[in-house]
């Protein structure tokens, strides 16, 4: 009875490539270099871990990502455009439905202000987009009654593009997972690194009491990256920051699309939230005040939305670095060996699992990935 | 499918369940209401459509979910019943909404 | 906001006594309890019902004195009908809900008294109407004086299945029969673990419970296995290996399991408890657990039973009083003296009735795929056992694959089956498989009963 995922292998411990995080970020990636023929090994922690991916909302969004930095609003909205595939290809190998809707999505406005300071910021989005184009619009107080039942008093408007959309986070992962095996990768959980020895094109891993080796190192562990990254000539500055999620019960489909912090799930839960934009949530606080706070919020955009019981709720680290945008790197040092770190690890699951990962398999990152090099930190901390 | 023993109990209060009038002792719960009054199920399951009935009693299974005096998916063996009560099953997943 | 000496959440034997012996100690108690009136399940409504010669026995003397007590003691601010949600474990604030209206309480210690659950018995068909736990049906001949019209079927084990068994037969339910899951070889383990001598006041009511069932005609059938619940939108017939009966009601029972939901929710330190196959916070003497402001008392922190969860209570709340400098250590302890006396008496017989009554593999880990395992989701054995193939190793990530545990219920009917399954898969143990980590609100609360917390604090 006793199940071990590993496939027979010529040479064993020995593989193409290795990625460690089994969450989000590392299973697309890992999904992805199976696809291109890699044989590859996924590490995992245990039944404890995978903390964000579980505490993801589960938006595939794009209309606040990367105000001054538009080349992560274009790697955002090609992922969210390459989604489609990403789900059917899921489907068609996995039989799960991940439940990928694109409506387009609102971030609501609760106050005048509010309303100018996104308008303002919208803008500046479709300009610095330039030629690749940044659909918008600012909505109406009745332009939003006509998209979302029963508004509060205190809804001014919103912003839309057509970009956004939402899936289910924890299908998705077990989605990638369920591709992953079927397409020969090996998935091994329980096995948090305890060594890690890097020599050009060669790693040696040592986790869950065996030692691998591979061409090729992926780390996508997370948090966890911050420790790992200095061993093969990476830097990986990433702080947690919590996120909350509110989960109601069941209810009969009532939105039919997502807003920046309130969706409703394919299952028919209302997911409550916290946009990172909705800054004044100290959420370092006692708890109940900021699930407090994101219930009134969500009371105060759809009253009727209180009536709801909350059966779950839910906090998990964000991996965030220090200005927010993912960090992608190859090492110089150690060639073969990359870093992937971001918190949107649904947005930009299609990116990681079709874009990052056959770049990852051809050994080098494409030169628009550059200004996600953990370079722009200025001085980076190396190994010893 | 359950007998009242009016000797052992003998206040009563009246309660409505699925609109029909019940006399259930006093300090019974809603649940209780319930199997007294022989409904075949409480509620039909949000995921597979599935009938319930209480099953654990003491507000651990959730099964028991019911509307009560017009809020849905309240414990009913949580809630003790009161004069002119109404309980009422629920069938899948609760209707939210802004109300008509 | 008042500040509490100690809150006690819990009015059941365990959460009364403490309430009891920390108010005779001088210090402000203050106890929340889900239900409307004290007593927890085992003295559930006894205000009502004691004089229901269908429940005479300890329900009515020493169920009712113990109510009695509470009722009279000073000292004690009681809030019944009050849901605990949430417990901040740095300054112990507490967040409630009551009459649908999120609210707050303080205290400088906390005791959690929040007993058993019936430990769920996943059979083929268990979600069916007519079928539920032993111990619901007796919840509800306490509350409602109800017992099941037409032939009613007990099946599992235990020594609350023959005391049901007669306080219905009492009631005039029947025919009554009980469909005893206990293997052959459990008697022969039972007798080495001894307690026999020691436990005899309780083993000797036991026994007077089997021949009262006997004479009232209760019909026995020893060593069921393979049980299954069958019918169309509501149980018919009840089958085991060799044979099927109808069955209007059948009432499932494989013992207790400690309410762990809360201590688990916490962080506090756990342990596997393989004599009684269940999860238990860590407890020193006391009742300490590994917060040092807070304490656990009663079945919930291990079952034992009432008698030993009021002795586990009053030990609890001399050392809140210790530890808040009401009294010495050396007092403490002295006072100490007829409680763990009683808590020996009491626990004298638990080994022999924990071997005795061990559940089988079956009704730890369902051996059918098609068997649902989460009541809520609609989860089966099978489909775990595939998440446990694809990768979960625990039941969190089996939450994360499944959504086992993400019902209203929040993993308290299918957390400890679901490890149970995966370790079986895996060939690990249910303690190497771990445990369901639940998060706050530990009950359902409305969305705008949390947004009305926020305006309260800002006004």
């Amino acid at each position: 009875m006793v199940l071990s995922a590993q496939e027979p292998s010529p040479a064993p411990g020995r593989h193409d490539a290795i990625v460690i995080g089994g969450g989000l970020v590392g299973a697309a990636i890992a999904c992805g270099l199976a696809e291109q023929g890699l044989d590859t090994l996924l590490l995992d922690e245990g039944d404890v871990a995978h903390r964000a991916s579980r505490g993801n909302f589960g938006l595939v969004w794009v209309q606040s990502k990367g105000l001054g930095a538009p080349h992560y609003q274009r790697w955002s909205r090609q992922s969210a455009a390459a989604w489609p595939a990403l789900a059917a290809a899921l489907a068609a190998r996995t039989g799960l439905d991940t439940a990928l809707e694109q409506p387009g999505g609102l971030h609501i406005c609760l106050s005048e202000e509010e309303f100018s300071v996104r308008a303002a910021r919208m803008e500046r989005m479709r300009a610095e987009a330039g030629n690749f184009g940044f659909e918008y619009r600012m909505l109406t107080r009745a332009e939003v009654a006509e998209r979302l039942p029963g508004i509060g008093p205190a809804v001014v408007g919103a912003s839309w593009t057509p970009y956004d959309g939402h899936a289910g986070a924890l299908t998705l992962l077990r989605a990638l997972h369920a591709a992953f095996r079927d397409l020969g990768g090996t998935y091994r959980p329980n096995a948090a690194v305890a060594g890690l020895d890097a020599a050009p094109h060669d790693f040696r891993v040592t986790a869950g009491g065996a030692t691998v080796r591979a061409p090729r190192l992926v780390l996508a562990a997370g948090l966890g990256n911050a420790a790992l990254a200095p061993m093969v000539g990476l830097a990986a500055p990433l702080r947690p920051e919590r996120g909350q999620i509110l989960v109601t019960e069941r209810a009969q489909p009532v939105l039919s699309m997502p807003t920046v912090n309130v969706r409703q799930t394919a299952e028919g839960s209302l997911l409550i939230g916290e946009s990172k934009e909705d800054a004044g949530f100290d959420s370092t606080t006692q708890i109940p005040s900021v699930m407090s706070d994101m219930a009134r919020r969500a009371v105060l955009a759809m009253p009727w939305i209180a009536e709801l019981n909350i059966v779950r709720a839910w906090s998990a680290l964000r991996v965030m670095s220090v200005d927010g945008l993912p960090i992608y790197d190859q090492s110089e040092r150690f060639p073969g060996a990359f870093t992937a770190n971001c918190h949107s690890g649904v947005t930009l699951a299609a990116a990681h699992a079709r874009m990052l990962a056959p770049m990852i398999a051809a050994g080098a990152l494409a030169p628009e990935l550059r200004p996600f090099s953990a370079e722009r930190f200025g001085h980076v901390r190396t190994a010893a | 499918m359950y007998a009242q023993r009016p000797e052992a109990r003998p206040a009563t209060v009246e309660v409505l369940v699925d609109g029909q009038v019940v006399r259930v002792p006093e300090g019974a719960s809603a649940a209780a209401a319930v199997l007294l009054a022989g409904l075949p199920a409480l509620r039909s399951t949000p995921v597979g459509g599935a009938p319930r009935l209480p099953y654990c009693m003491m507000g651990v299974c959730f099964d028991c979910l019911a509307e009560i005096d017009g809020v849905p998916n309240r414990q009913a063996c949580m809630v003790t019943v009161a004069p002119g009560m109404r309980i009422a099953p629920q069938r899948g997943a609760r209707v939210a909404g802004p109300r008509a | 906001m008042s500040g509490h000496d100690l809150a006690i959440v819990g009015a059941g034997p365990a959460g009364i006594a403490a309430a009891l012996e920390g108010a005779a100690l001088g210090l402000s108690v203050l106890v929340l309890d889900e239900q409307d009136a004290p007593g927890g399940q085992v003295f559930r409504a006894v205000e009502r019902a004691a004089g229901d010669p269908a429940l005479a026995g300890d329900y009515a003397t020493e169920g009712m004195a113990l109510v009695r007590a509470f009722r009279a003691a000073r000292g004690v601010e009681y809030r019944p009908g009050t849901t605990l949600w949430h417990i901040d474990t740095d300054t112990l604030r507490l967040s409630l809900l009551r009459e649908g209206k999120a609210e707050e309480a303080g205290a400088s210690r906390l005791l959690l008294a929040t007993g058993a659950q019936e430990r769920p018995v996943p059979i083929p068909g268990w979600t069916l109407p007519g079928v539920m736990g032993a111990g619901a049906a007796q919840i509800l001949l306490k509350t409602a004086g109800a017992v099941p019209a037409g032939p009613v079927v007990i099946a599992g084990q235990g020594p609350l299945c023959w005391l049901i068994a007669v306080q219905m037969l009492r009631a005039g339910a029947g025919p009554v029969t009980l469909l005893e899951t206990t293997r052959g070889s459990a008697a022969t383990a039972a007798l080495q673990a001894g307690g026999l001598w020691a436990g005899r006041r309780l083993l000797l009511k036991g026994l007077a419970l089997v021949r009262e069932a006997r004479a009232r005609g209760l019909r026995v059938v020893r060593k069921v296995r393979g049980l299954q619940a069958l019918g169309e939108g509501r149980v018919e017939h009840v089958r085991w290996e060799g044979n099927t009966i109808p069955c209007g009601t059948l009432l499932l029972h494989e013992g207790v399991i400690p309410s762990t939901h809360v201590t688990r929710a916490l962080g506090l330190e756990h342990r596997w408890d393989a004599a009684q196959l269940c999860w238990r916070p860590t407890l020193d003497g006391w009742g300490a657990t590994s917060h040092d402001g807070i304490a656990v008392a009663g079945d919930g922190g291990g079952i034992g039973g009432w008698e030993a969860a009021v002795a586990t209570g009053r030990l609890a709340a001399l050392d809140a009083a210790c530890r808040l400098g009401r009294i010495d250590t050396a007092e403490r302890d002295r006072r100490a003296v007829p409680h763990r006396a009683a808590l020996r008496r009491a626990l004298a017989l638990r080994p022999f009735l924990d071997r005795l009554y061990a559940p089988a593999p079956e009704v730890l880990a369902p051996a059918d795929d098609s068997t649902l395992v989460c009541r809520c989701e609609e989860i089966t054995a099978g489909q775990v056992r595939a998440a446990a193939r694809l990768g979960a190793t625990g039941p969190n990530q089996a939450k994360a694959y499944l959504r086992t545990g993400m019902g209203p219920c929040q993993g308290r009917m299918c957390g400890t089956t679901v490890a149970a399954l995966i370790a079986a898969e895996r060939g690990i143990t249910v303690e190497q498989a771990g445990v369901l980590r639940p998060r706050a609100p530990f009950k359902p609360l409305t969305v705008g009963a949390l947004a009305g917390l926020a305006k309260d604090d800002a006004a």
